[in-house]
């Protein structure tokens, strides 16, 4: 058997050059593998249920950890009773508050210092107790026995009404947490020198995260080295915490992660119920699993804050938008965590406007801490300034592609000496989706449809959009290991998150080697075995790791050339690495083998360490997208049909087609959840608990909610500055203007502009049928 | 196809819908648990009724992937949980444990069923099959074959139950429509929104059970 021939793509096909030492690798002109549509390396074990997730993880003895939560949203904790708890079947520990273990860990929100188990409960589903059981079962008997008092307070949970005098103070100091003010030029004459100024008032509900698996972890030591498996983003951010909660050096505390069910922003960080988790098993002196309850998960691990916004535009008869003024107010929850950041980043950044001026306000309320969720702020902010643009368009009387087309900057406005992009796809990605989508051509037809006086109404809407990051950067390092056969180990600490991450670093490392990705074993995800990395989320883990794996084959490459000119007696100038065969580029008849390579044979392994270089100085590096849809809507029982959908994206390089598209309809799939679907429903009168905590009440949207009508259209621009591969980020963009670009044909079908998400039936037949709330 | 039609297309196409089989199965779960009695149907089916308590383990004898385990549990615990913690079947996932998102759907005499709603002892007698049943040795079966081309995932925790409910589809109806397809997973929740690609791999999965391709 040839086990070469299984090891090298390579037959007859150029492999990259190998640049000098010191030398930047060249932009690839033509790629063999990155790019194409193949089908994921990890595919096998995650369709034939072998993949291993943190909530599959089973050891011997292994407990089961359940945490009793507050139920209201602002208490005092008065008195833990677990007496009769402490005596049921199956219970071997329970901690509270008071508990040696505990009593001391501090509990970090940014820089808001908190204890593991607060006496003083801010939101609804604190943390007052936990129980490890030798069943799940047992557990929670245990901890629906553990008798707790409280003194219960009144409680803010709108953030509208978070400022008012009268508001209960969730902490102390008021509930402002931050208010910023950005501004360029000046908006009073950019306004003056407007023909049209609008001024709307636009709200986006919270949206929760909630991906398919618990948030959770199974925690086990082993004396005085603590492991964790955890659903999660990046295992090196919750090493970090948990080595920062429990005191610990942090090469005491490995934490693996290889497979995870969805986290979207969520996992990004550890949770409480990690510490928790690790000290029930340090009391037992047993591994303990704790996953989370799908209710808690709506409670407690995260969310999009809700927002209010009003925007206010001015635009030229020639479409010049003149000024923009943005406020925005929104919720961090319970505890510091960002609740208006970068909702005014699209305002400030996305269309050219000389005059500008946003605030953004933070408040506490007694929920939930928001957490990242996929593009922070941006569907926010998009949902006020794509309608926004709708509107002026029509004031004007201008296409509203053609008003974007109008505006697109080449720089960076909002950023310190407005850096030009490397690339920016804006226009292609408006121009060819509009071309693609058949716009013009659409807008008369439904026109036409709507003339005919059916109550189904039809209508297209688009919006565009950047992402703020995407560009990724340091730091990163990616070892490769090269075995005696030729065939290699990619070894990284990014997790796989399901944008198909190790599949896109399996083709890199192909590329360069020249080997067949299938051949290339992935470790990665687990910070006892694997190299730093930071979390996989704000789609920067192809553009951060992407090229740190290609500097790490590089390295492998400059090796084999190095020890193939010993043996062939050559200098290094002069041969090539072709994958399976090093060649001298002067006598083409004289080369080696890798596998002949004396050096490889003696030395069994050689590494290749990679490290992720510096982004370009003084430039920004963003992707940017369009989407363009069809809807129907039923205007006498509301309901909104979604008939076709076009997703545009300048994310530069495209790595794999097939995850490609997939991260593009699943974006918009999301897009369409903020629009039309989700809401967190918060009783804002008389408890102020959450009313929707589980997938009944809170609605995603399923299989017979999307659309059969998907298109992506790659934009893919030539972008060498940006890294060594090419390659933006796309996970984010994708679900940017997808609730305002429906909203925008809602309009279309409708007549009526609703500025409120989401817009569901109820929405359609209460403004249809006057507006009345 | 106006819209109460397609209600009615869906249960008798694709068997129950997700509310029906709720409704359905959410009877016999508050029957059991709430009066703590439960029917074990003994693998010879013999009907002899049984009290049994809510936490006091029980020997079951459960058909799974053409295997039997005998195994104790507590009359209250789900399918789910013995599937993954009593046995080691984890390919069936756990993520909201009331019937709401399909990731543990499994099939019992064929026909997909949440095993979270499920009480292990209700599954006695019946022929479950989990993800791990449809493989061939180490060789995928034809449904996980057409979601691993057709890239039908992202993260793929939901992944075992969408594929068991296509399968449980391409069981009862070999040449499923595009609204056949779509009903047949609408009772399995996708956050990464893969669906474009499930629809695809349903469609490719059926032509590789009829043997067209």
């Amino acid at each position: 058997m040839s086990k070469a021939n299984e090891i090298y793509y390579t037959a007859g096909l150029p492999v990259p050059e190998t640049p000098e030492a010191g030398a930047e690798p060249s932009f690839w002109k033509q790629t063999h593998i990155v790019g194409k549509a193949l089908p994921r390396v990890d595919a096998y074990e995650r369709v034939s249920g072998s993949a291993v997730f943190p909530s599959d993880i089973k050891i011997p003895n292994m407990l089961y950890g359940a945490i009793l939560r507050c139920p209201y949203p602002s208490a005092t904790v008065t008195s833990v009773d677990t007496s009769q708890a402490q005596d049921m079947k199956g219970v071997q520990a329970i901690i509270t508050g008071s508990s040696p273990e505990a009593a001391n860990l501090k509990w970090k929100y940014r820089n808001f210092e908190t204890s593991l188990f607060d006496t003083h409960v801010r939101f609804e589903g604190e943390e007052v107790a936990a129980v490890a059981a030798d069943s799940f079962y047992e557990a929670w008997d245990a901890v629906r026995a553990i008798k707790v008092d409280y003194e219960v307070h009144s409680f803010v949970v709108d953030h509208d009404k978070a400022l008012d005098k009268t508001a209960h103070k969730v902490h102390d100091g008021g509930n402002l947490i931050s208010e910023d003010t950005y501004e360029r030029g000046d908006v009073k004459k950019g306004f003056s020198e407007a023909d049209t100024v609008l001024e709307h008032r636009y709200e986006t509900q919270a949206e929760l995260h909630t991906p398919l698996e618990l948030h959770g972890c199974v925690t086990n030591w082993d004396g005085d080295r603590l492991t964790i498996w955890e659903s999660s983003q990046g295992v090196y951010a919750v090493q970090s915490k948990v080595a920062e909660v429990l005191n610990m050096p942090l090469s005491k505390v490995r934490v693996v992660g290889h497979y995870m069910g969805g986290g979207f922003g969520s996992k990004l960080r550890p949770g409480k119920y990690t510490i928790i988790s690790a000290l029930l098993a340090k009391k037992c002196g047993k591994p303990v699993k704790t996953l989370l309850t799908r209710e808690e998960t709506y409670l407690c691990v995260g969310n999009r804050p809700s927002n209010t916004m009003e925007l206010k535009a001015g635009v030229k008869k020639d479409g010049t938008l003149t000024a923009l003024e943005f406020q925005c107010i929104g919720p961090s929850g319970a505890y510091p965590a960002g609740g208006s950041q970068l909702v005014d980043w699209l305002i400030r950044d996305l269309y050219k406007c000389e005059n500008v001026r946003t605030i953004s306000k933070d408040v506490y309320i007694n929920a939930g801490t928001a957490r990242p969720f996929r593009a922070p702020g941006h569907p926010q902010g998009s949902w006020a300034l794509e309608q926004m643009m709708d509107c002026l368009a029509e004031e004007i009387g201008m296409d509203p592609v053609e008003l974007r087309l109008k505006n697109i900057p080449d720089f960076s406005q909002a950023r310190e000496g407005n850096p030009p992009y490397t690339t920016t796809g804006l226009r292609q990605c408006i121009e060819k989706g509009a071309e693609a989508f058949g716009w013009e051509q659409a807008r008369e037809e439904v026109r036409e449809h709507n003339r005919k006086g059916s109550h189904i109404k039809r209508g297209v809407g688009m919006g565009a959009c950047l992402w703020v990051v995407g560009g990724g950067g340091p730091p990163s390092t990616v070892v490769i290991k090269m075995f005696r056969d030729g065939s290699v180990n990619l070894n990284m600490g990014a997790s796989d998150i399901g944008t198909g991450t190790k599949t896109v670093m399996a083709f890199v490392a192909a590329e360069e080697l020249g080997i067949d990705p299938g051949v290339i074993q992935i470790e990665h995800a687990d910070t006892g075995t694997t190299q730093y990395a930071t979390p996989s989320g704000g789609s920067k883990t192809v553009p951060t790791e992407a090229p740190t794996v290609r500097n790490a084959a590089i390295a492998i490459k400059r090796q084999i050339l190095e020890m193939a000119a010993e043996d062939l007696e050559i200098p290094v100038e002069d041969l090539r690495y072709q994958g399976r065969k090093i060649v001298s580029k002067s006598g083409p008849d004289k080369s080696i083998t890798v596998t002949e390579i004396s050096g490889l044979k003696k030395r069994g392994v050689i590494v290749g360490v990679g490290y992720r270089g510096p982004n370009p100085e003084n430039k920004t590096v963003n992707p940017f997208a369009a989407q363009f849809c069809e809807v129907e809507v039923n205007t006498r029982s509301g309901e909104i049909k979604i008939l076709r959908f076009l997703g545009t994206n300048d994310s530069g390089r495209v790595m794999n087609r097939l995850t490609y598209d997939n991260q593009v309809f699943g974006g918009i799939v999301m897009g369409i959840g903020l629009g039309l679907t989700e809401f967190r429903q918060l009783d804002r009168k008389h408890t102020g608990k959450l009313c929707n905590k589980n997938w009944h009440d809170y609605k995603l949207p399923t299989a017979l909610d999307v659309p059969e009508d998907m298109t992506s259209i790659p934009i893919e621009l030539d972008d060498p500055e940006a890294n060594n591969t090419g390659a933006k980020g796309l996970g984010e963009p994708v679900t940017i203007p997808t609730a305002a670009a429906i909203a925008n044909a809602i309009y279309m079908a409708t007549g009526i502009r609703f500025t409120k998400a989401p817009i569901n039936p109820i929405a359609i037949c209460r403004m249809i049928s006057g507006g009345k709330e | 196809m106006n819209e109460n039609q397609g209600e009615s297309d869906r249960r008798d196409k694709c068997g129950l819908t997700r509310r029906g089989f709720m409704q359905f199965m959410g009877v016999s779960v508050v029957g059991a648990s709430f009066s703590a009695a439960a029917i074990t149907k003994a693998a010879d089916s013999e009907k002899t009724e049984t009290v049994l308590q809510g936490t006091r383990l029980t020997k079951i004898r459960l058909f799974i992937n053409n295997r039997i385990y005998s195994v104790l549990v507590e009359p209250r615990w789900t399918l789910l949980y013995v599937l993954r913690e009593s046995i080691g079947l984890t390919g069936t996932k756990i993520a909201c444990g009331r019937g709401e998102c399909g990731a543990c759907t499994v099939l019992i005499d064929s026909i997909p069923r949440y095993a979270c709603m499920t009480l292990a002892v209700e599954a006695e007698g019946h022929q479950i099959t989990t993800i791990e049943g449809l493989m061939d040795g180490e060789k995928l079966g034809p449904v996980q074959t057409a979601f691993l081309e057709e890239d039908a995932f992202q993260c793929g925790y939901c992944t075992p139950g969408q594929i068991m409910a296509v399968e449980g589809l391409l069981r009862k109806q070999p040449d499923p429509s595009m609204a056949e397809i779509r009903c047949g997973v609408s009772g399995n929740l996708c956050r990464c929104a893969a669906y474009t690609h499930i629809f695809r791999a349903a469609k490719t999965a059926a032509r590789y059970k009829t043997g067209k391709e």
